[in-house]
C-alpha cells in the first residue's frame, strides 16, 4: 500500500499506553555495500537490540521502499501496515531515511474464560505519525543542520555522535500516547492583539535590534503564543514548537511555581524590571557566568544560517534574538541585553496583558460554548483548539472522546485527498455531531453536543464564523 | 514702520519710506520750527506734526478734505507733551508728563473733540501699535507701569504692575529706562520685555531678559527668565514669535523660544538661549559699525550713521546644524512660520547616512509632526461639525482653522520624505521597513487614519526584498487596514506568493462592500462552486448572471462542474419563473447546446407541472 489512509469506522477504544514506539531507525543508503551491513545503520533505538536483527530490520524497510519506488518513483512508501505494528518511512534528505515502528493497539477479549489481544489494525492514523516522524527530523535539523552537514563536517563519525546525542533525549519526550491532528498541523498558536499594541511590539522589535546590532532575527511571543516571526515561516513553525514544549514548561514563571519573585536587587541606578534569560547565563552578576546558547540552523536549503538563539523573558512576553553564530555573545553583550531589553520588555507585557483584558471585556466573557473546534490554517499555520487542554507543562490533551478525535483524524484525511472545498458531517455516538469542513486553505472540525439537533440545524451554520469570533477579531 | 525724512522742516520736501513700499510718498510743507516728531494716521489719512511742547499740528491727506494745518494743544496746564501716537486712522493720543489725552480728529472740521483724559504722572512712554496698548512709567524710580489699552473709541485702564529692580536703588531717581523696556506680541499674547543688567550685588551670572505677560483683562504676571549669560549692552527684537537679543560687545545675538522647555520654578520659568550665538547677517549691504544701530519693535534695525533701515528675519537652515537634539529641533522649528521646507529637509537627512538618526529620534520627530496634524485635523473636523450643524451663525467667533506650515501631513512626508528614501535603497531593508512601520505607528497613535499610499510604499519594499511572510503577519494583524485598492494589489501579488489570494480574499470579505470582486476573483480562477455559495451565502443568487457562471464552469473543463452550474440555474429558473429553460435574455442558448451534446437531451431538467 502506497499511501495507506485511514478510514472511517467505529471501533472499540482501547488504552492508548499500548501506542508505543518501539523502535527508530535511520540509515544511509548509499553507504550500501555488498549485501546489508550494520555501517549502514546510523542511530537505532532501543540500542540493545541484537545486531543483526537491527540488519534485518533495517534491510527489510530498505527493500520495501526499493519495492514500492518501482511503482512510483518519486512517492516511495510513506507506511507499512502489519497486523502488529505500523512502519513508517521517511526521506528527509536524498538518501538519508528514517523509520518509525508504532505498535498497533490492543484489545484484550475473553474467549472460553481465557484473556486474547487483538491488534487494532486500523486504529492509529498514518498522517499523525508519519507528520511526528517529520517533526523529528525538523527538530533534529534546527539543532544539528542538515545530515549532509554534519558528513561533511565529520564524516559517518560526527553524524552519528550527533544522531545519539540529540535522539537519546528527544525520544524520550515524545508523547506518542497523546499525539492527534494538531500534530498533523503543526501549527502555531497566534496571540489575538490590536493594531496599535502590535505596532509598539513592532516598533519595540525594531529599536532592539538597532541597540544590538549584531541580532539578525527576531521572535517575540506572549502567553506562549506568536505574535512576531523574523524568520521564515518553516522555522519559525519548528522553533515554536520547541519553545512551547520544551523551553517554556521548563522555565515555568517562578511566582507559579511558588519561588520567590525574580524581582532583583538592582544595582543603584537600574531601572526595575522582571528581565531574565531562559537561554544563556543565570546569573548576571557572576563575573565567571557561562554565556552558552543553544546553537540553531536556519534556511538550511538556502542560506544555511547558525544562529545563538537568546531567549529572554519578563513576565508572559517571550522574545527570541538570534545572533550569527560566528559572534560568541560576551557577558558584556548579555548585561547590556538585559539592562535594555528588560525595562522595555518589561513594560511592554503589562501594556499587552491591559489591552488583552480589555479586548476580552469587550468581546464579552467566554461562555461556556455548545462546541469544541479545532482551526487550521494552511497557509500561515494559524492553530486554535478548544479541544485541548494542557495537563501538564508539555502535553496538551484533548479533552474529548478518542473516538470522536480518531473522527477528526479521518475526516483529516479526506480533505488531504483532494483539493477542492468540502464539507463532511459524521453523527457520532450519543448526541454527538462532528462537522468537518475545508474552504480554501482552511480546515475547521467542530465537535458538537446537542440533544435532538438535527442535520439541517447543523448544517445551516457557518462555522467559520466560530474561529474567528473568539477573543478579538483578527482572523488567523 | 515710515522713516520721514525732513528736509529744511519740510519746506523743501519731506519724503516718507516703508519697507515694503515701492513708491515712496513725497510731498512739501510750511517749515514752522523743528520737527520733533512726524507721523501718519493709518492708512495715511493725517499728518500729525510735534513742533512745540505744548501742540501738535495736523495736516489733512484724505483727498477733497480741506488742505489747511490745524493745530491742538494739549490740555493739561502747564503739561509738556512727550509725544503722540495713532491707535486708529483718526483718533490720537497725546502723552505727556502729566497724562494721557485721547482725542478723535475731525478732518473735515480741522478739529479735535477731546474723548477722555487721565491725569498721571509720566516720566516716559512706549506704544506697541499691534496690541494698542500704551505703557507709561510713573513713580519717582519709574518702575511703576501703567498700560492702557484703545480700541474705537475708549480707552481702558490695565492694571497697573511694578517692575523689580537688580537691586535697591540708592537715590531716589529715575531707575527703569525706556531703553531696557519693550513690548511685543509673542505667541499671540503681548508681554512686557525687561532688560535686566547685571548688577554686581546680586549672584546673577550676567544680565536676563524678564517676560512680563500683560492680559486683557487681570493682572500682569511674571513668566518667562531669559538667561543672557553675559554682560554688557545689548537690543533686543522679536520675530517669528522668537526673542532676539544682540549683545553689542561680541556682535552677536542669542534666540530664545517661550515655547520650549524652560526650568520652572513654580512661578516662572528660565530659559537659556536655543542656538549658540552667532552674528547676524545683514542683507546685501557690508556693516561697518552697529553703535549707531537704533532698534525698534518688533523687528526693526535702523542704522543711523549709515541710513539703512532693515527687518530682522529667521534663516531656518543654519539652525538644523546647530541643534543636535533632533527632538527639540523639531519642537523649535514646527513653531516657526516658514518651516515647512526645512522640516521635510530635516526628515530626509536623519534617515539617510552619514548623519542616520536612530529609530527611537526618528519615533520622537515622526510624534512630534502627527501630534502638530492631529491638533489641526480635530479642529477642522470639529469646524466642520459646527458648520454642518447650522451652528456657525450663531458663534460669530468661529473661524476655519488656519492651517500652517507645521502641519505636515502623510503626502508631504510621502513625496518629499519616504517615497524618496526608499527608492534609493541605501540603506538596509530593515531599516527602511524599520521606518515605514515607524511612521505609521506614530499615525496610528495619534489616530490618523493611514492613506492608501503608505501602506502600498510598504508592500513594495516588502516584495523586493522577498519578505512576504513579514508581508503576511502585518495583514494578519491589520496592520495595513483593509480597502479595495490594497485587496487588489495583494491579488496582483498572487503569482509570486500564493497565500496573497487567500489574504485578498478575506479582506475583500471583510470589507462586505466588494461582493463583485469576490465573484470575480473567484471565477477567475475557475472556483466557480466557491464563487456560487459566496453569493448564496450573502443571498445574491437570484440576480447573478447564468451565463458568467456557465463560461466560467465551461473554461474550466470538467464536465461534472458544469452540469452542477447548470443544473443549479435551471433548479433557479424553475422557481423563478415556473420554467427551468434558459429566457433569451440571459444568452445561454451556446450553453444549452453544450449540455445536450455533453449529458443529452433527456438530462435537461423537465418543468415541474402543478
Amino acid at each position: 500500500s502506497r499511501r495507506n489512509t485511514a478510514k472511517l469506522k467505529q471501533g472499540q477504544w482501547r488504552a492508548p499506553e499500548s501506542v508505543r514506539l518501539p523502535q527508530s531507525v535511520m540509515y544511509q543508503e548509499s553507504l550500501r555495500v555488498t549485501g546489508f551491513e550494520e555501517k549502514k545503520i546510523l542511530f537505532y533505538h532501543p540500542n540493545e537490540v541484537e545486531k543483526n536483527e537491527k540488519i534485518r530490520n533495517v534491510g527489510l524497510c530498505e527493500a520495501i521502499v526499493q519495492f514500492t519506488r518501482t511503482f512510483s518513483p518519486t512517492k516511495p512508501a510513506k507506511s507499512l501496515h502489519t497486523q502488529k505494528n505500523r512502519q513508517f518511512f521517511h526521506e528527509p534528505e536524498e538518501n538519508f531515511w528514517m523509520v518509525m515502528v508504532v505498535r498497533n493497539p490492543i484489545i484484550e477479549k475473553h474467549k472460553d474464560g481465557k484473556p486474547v489481544y487483538e491488534y487494532q489494525e486500523e486504529e492509529l492514523l498514518d498522517k499523525v505519525y508519519s507528520s511526528v516522524l517529520q517533526q523529528c527530523y525538523s527538530m533534529y535539523k534546527l539543532f544539528n543542520g542538515t545530515f549532509l552537514k554534519a558528513m561533511e563536517d565529520g564524516g559517518v563519525k560526527v553524524l552519528k555522535e550527533r544522531l545519539e546525542k540529540f535522539f537519546h533525549r528527544y525520544l524520550q519526550t515524545l508523547h506518542l500516547q497523546s499525539c492527534d491532528l494538531l500534530d498533523v498541523f503543526c501549527g502555531i498558536s497566534f496571540f489575538p492583539l490590536d493594531k496599535m499594541t502590535y505596532l509598539k511590539i513592532q516598533s519595540f522589535i525594531n529599536r532592539m535590534e538597532e541597540s544590538l546590532n549584531i541580532v539578525k532575527y527576531t521572535a517575540f511571543l506572549y502567553n506562549d503564543q506568536l505574535i512576531w516571526s523574523g524568520l521564515e515561516q518553516d522555522d519559525m513553525r519548528i522553533l515554536y514548537k520547541y519553545l512551547t514544549t520544551s523551553l517554556f514548561p521548563r522555565h515555568m514563571e517562578p511566582e507559579l511555581a511558588g519561588r520567590d519573585s525574580p524581582i532583583r536587587a538592582e544595582m543603584p541606578g537600574n531601572l526595575q524590571h522582571y528581565g531574565r534569560f531562559l537561554t544563556g547565563p543565570l546569573n548576571l552578576n557572576d563575573p565567571e557566568a557561562k554565556c552558552r546558547f543553544p546553537k540553531i540552523f536556519v534556511n538550511t536549503d538556502d542560506t544555511y544560517e547558525e544562529l545563538h538563539l537568546i531567549v529572554y523573558k519578563a513576565m508572559s512576553a517571550a522574545v527570541c534574538f538570534m545572533i550569527d553564530a560566528s559572534i560568541p555573545p560576551t557577558l558584556e553583550f548579555c548585561r547590556k541585553l538585559d539592562s535594555i531589553v528588560g525595562p522595555q520588555l518589561t513594560m511592554l507585557a503589562s501594556d499587552i496583558c491591559e489591552q488583552y483584558n480589555i479586548n476580552k471585556r469587550i468581546s464579552g466573557a467566554e461562555k461556556e460554548p455548545q462546541f469544541k473546534f479545532i482551526y487550521f490554517n494552511h497557509m500561515n499555520l494559524a492553530e486554535k483548539s478548544t479541544i485541548h487542554m494542557r495537563k501538564t507543562p508539555s502535553v496538551s490533551l484533548a479533552s474529548v472522546h478518542p473516538d470522536l478525535m480518531k473522527i477528526l483524524g479521518d475526516i483529516n484525511s479526506d480533505f488531504s485527498r483532494v483539493d477542492e472545498d468540502e464539507e463532511i458531517i459524521v453523527k457520532a455516538m450519543s448526541d454527538y455531531w462532528v462537522v468537518g469542513k475545508k474552504s480554501d486553505q482552511r480546515e475547521l472540525y467542530v465537535i458538537l453536543n446537542q440533544k435532538n439537533a438535527n442535520l439541517i440545524e447543523v448544517n445551516g451554520k457557518d462555522w467559520f464564523l466560530l474561529p474567528l469570533n473568539t477573543v478579538t477579531k483578527n482572523t488567523f | 514702520p515710515d522713516v520721514f525724512a525732513v528736509r529744511s522742516g519740510g519746506a523743501t520736501g519731506v519724503v516718507v519710506k516703508g519697507l515694503e513700499d515701492r513708491n515712496p510718498i513725497s510731498f512739501r510743507m510750511e517749515d514752522k520750527g523743528e520737527v520733533k516728531c512726524i507721523k501718519f494716521s493709518l492708512g495715511n489719512k493725517i499728518l500729525a506734526v510735534q513742533r512745540t511742547l505744548k501742540s501738535v499740528d495736523f495736516l489733512n491727506f484724505i483727498p477733497d478734505s480741506p488742505q489747511l494745518e490745524y493745530t491742538q494743544e494739549c490740555k493739561t496746564k502747564n503739561a509738556n507733551i512727550l509725544g503722540f501716537c495713532w491707535t486708529s486712522s483718526t483718533e490720537i493720543v497725546f502723552i505727556t508728563d502729566q497724562g494721557i489725552e485721547f482725542y478723535q480728529v475731525l478732518p473735515e472740521k480741522r478739529s479735535l473733540k477731546l474723548l477722555k483724559n487721565q491725569s498721571i504722572n509720566v516720566n516716559w512712554y512706549m506704544y506697541c501699535p499691534e496690541s494698542s496698548v500704551i505703557l507709561l512709567s510713573t513713580t519717582v524710580l519709574g518702575n511703576v507701569l501703567q498700560p492702557f489699552y484703545f480700541k474705537s473709541g475708549t480707552m481702558s485702564k490695565l492694571s497697573k504692575f511694578e517692575i523689580e529692580l537688580p537691586a535697591a536703588p540708592k537715590s531716589s531717581k529715575l531707575s527703569l529706562s525706556e531703553r531696557d523696556i519693550a513690548m511685543a506680541t509673542i505667541y499671540g499674547q503681548l508681554y512686557v520685555l525687561y532688560l535686566r543688567h547685571h548688577s554686581r550685588t546680586s549672584n546673577s551670572t550676567g544680565a536676563e531678559v524678564v517676560l512680563y505677560q500683560l492680559p486683557r483683562e487681570g493682572s500682569c504676571k511674571k513668566t518667562h527668565i531669559l538667561k543672557l549669560n553675559r554682560t554688557g549692552k545689548f537690543a533686543l527684537n522679536v520675530v517669528d514669535n522668537l526673542v532676539v537679543v544682540h549683545h553689542q560687545d561680541t556682535e552677536t545675538s542669542v534666540i530664545f523660544d517661550i515655547k520650549l522647555k524652560g526650568e520652572f520654578d513654580g512661578s516662572t520659568t528660565i530659559h537659556q538661549f536655543v542656538l549658540p550665538p552667532r552674528s547676524i547677517q545683514p542683507y546685501q549691504i557690508p556693516v561697518a559699525d552697529s553703535s549707531s544701530w537704533i532698534v525698534f519693535q518688533p523687528d526693526i534695525i535702523i542704522s543711523a550713521s549709515e541710513g539703512y533701515l532693515w527687518s530682522l528675519q529667521v534663516k531656518l537652515e543654519p539652525v538644523v546644524n546647530l541643534l543636535l537634539d533632533k527632538g527639540k529641533l523639531m519642537d523649535f522649528l514646527l513653531q516657526r512660520k516658514e518651516c515647512k521646507m526645512v522640516i521635510l529637509s530635516v526628515c530626509s537627512q536623519m534617515l539617510s547616512e552619514p548623519e542616520r538618526g536612530s529609530l527611537s529620534v526618528i519615533a520622537t520627530v515622526f510624534d512630534k509632526l502627527n501630534h502638530e496634524y492631529k491638533k489641526y485635523l480635530e479642529a477642522e473636523q470639529s469646524y466642520t461639525m459646527v458648520v454642518e450643524a447650522g451652528l456657525s451663525r450663531s458663534n460669530p467667533l468661529l473661524k476655519r482653522p488656519v492651517r500652517t506650515q507645521a502641519v505636515i501631513d502623510q503626502s508631504d512626508m510621502y513625496t518629499h520624505v519616504l517615497s524618496v528614501f526608499t527608492e534609493k535603497k541605501e540603506a538596509p531593508h530593515k531599516f527602511t521597513i524599520a521606518v515605514l512601520m515607524e511612521y505609521i505607528r506614530s499615525l496610528n497613535q495619534f489616530q490618523i487614519a493611514v492613506q492608501h499610499y503608505l501602506y502600498e510604499l510598504v508592500i513594495k519594499t516588502l516584495v523586493q526584498h522577498n519578505l512576504f511572510y513579514m508581508l503576511h503577519q502585518f495583514l494578519q494583524y491589520h496592520v495595513l487596514s483593509d480597502s479595495k485598492p490594497l485587496a487588489c494589489l495583494l491579488l496582483s501579488l498572487e503569482s509570486i506568493y500564493p497565500p496573497a489570494h487567500q489574504l485578498s480574499l478575506d479582506m475583500l470579505k471583510r470589507l462586505s462592500t466588494a461582493n463583485d470582486e469576490i465573484v470575480e476573483v473567484l471565477l477567475s480562477k475557475h472556483q466557480v462552486l466557491a464563487a456560487l455559495r459566496f453569493i448564496r451565502g450573502i443571498g445574491g443568487h437570484d440576480s447573478i448572471s447564468a451565463r458568467k457562471f456557465l463560461d466560467a464552469a465551461k473554461q474550466a473543463e470538467d464536465d461534472m462542474l458544469f452540469y452542477t452550474i447548470f443544473r443549479f440555474f435551471e433548479q433557479r429558473n424553475q422557481r423563478l419563473r415556473g420554467n427551468p429553460s434558459f429566457t433569451p435574455g440571459e444568452h445561454c442558448e451556446e450553453h444549452v447546446t453544450f449540455f445536450k451534446q455533453v449529458f443529452g437531451e433527456q438530462a435537461l431538467m423537465k418543468p415541474t407541472t402543478f
